[in-house]
């Protein structure tokens, strides 16, 4: 009954000419959305991957379970000294991730040229 | 007399995950319906989502033969919420997520429905059934935050 959540990587440079990791997700974050935000973080390259930027531009749904998976990515990001950022969240969204207290450590832009010049 | 009669729109969910979205849509429709803002709309959709999921993982534990009946009273200046399942109840009380801890590994990064479901609706308690059955959490969303 949950939708599935799909996901990709872009592998982008900033104008400042950083590599960045984009996760572009669509569909549901939900406890079935494992595979589609953990296993695609845990794909990417770990010594190339300094900063990774999450794309929920297609997204419409998240719910605690999806939030939890999000928190569980930034774990493991900080584990291994990467910098996490995030765009395309809706206004409900953002404040949601606002009061749980993830925009300490995931710094949210609201499109994805925002976030690349902020890079 | 009696006043006009509150209306009431009454749904039954299987305990299956991902059916609380059913909820969510019917709960935001009647909301639209009473004129809300749609910034209010989002955080009913959200508190009745959680509401919900609780009352299938935790109260139903995902049991297929047992279902959620969610009702949502429109009153002239309100809209109120229950989500009732055949568990037990919530022991705890909703706590506030800290992220520092759950970064430190010393919480558990999920186990924060309770505290959205507080914090996005202007009431919310939960209520244990009698007989260990029909608990409900009531959630209240007022009209008037309209003006804010």
């Amino acid at each position: 009954m949950q939708s599935e959540t799909k996901s990709r990587v872009d592998q982008l440079t900033t104008p400042a000419g950083h590599a960045v990791a984009v996760l572009r997700f669509e569909g549901d974050i939900a406890s079935t959305s494992k595979d589609a935000v953990l296993g695609t973080y845990q794909s990417l390259p770990k010594p190339a991957t300094k900063l990774v930027l999450l794309d929920f531009t297609k997204v419409d749904y998240i719910n605690s379970s999806g939030i939890a998976l999000v928190i569980q990515l930034l774990i493991e990001a900080s584990n291994a000294s990467q910098k996490v950022y995030a765009f395309g969240l809706s206004a409900h969204f953002t404040k949601v991730f606002t009061m749980v207290g993830i925009t300490k450590y995931a710094e949210l832009f609201p499109n994805e040229q925002a976030a690349l010049a902020a890079l | 007399m009696s006043g006009p009669k509150t209306p009431t729109v009454e749904v039954r969910l299987p305990s299956r995950l991902g059916f609380e979205k059913v909820a969510m849509s019917t709960a935001a429709a009647v909301a639209k319906l009473m004129g809300f803002r749609e910034d209010r709309i989002e955080d009913l959709k959200t508190a009745v989502a959680e509401a919900c999921i609780n009352a299938i993982e935790h109260g139903n534990r995902l049991n297929e033969k047992l279902s959620v009946g969610v009702v949502l009273s429109a009153g002239e200046d309100a809209l109120e919420v229950k989500v009732i399942d055949d568990g037990k109840g919530m022991k705890t009380q909703p706590v506030k997520p800290d992220i520092d801890r759950k970064m430190h590994g010393e919480e558990d990064p999920r186990g924060m429905g309770m505290f959205l479901i507080q914090a996005l609706v202007d009431e919310a308690e939960w209520v244990a059934g009698s007989n260990g059955k029909s608990s409900y959490v009531r959630l209240v969303i007022r009209l008037d935050k309209e003006t804010d």
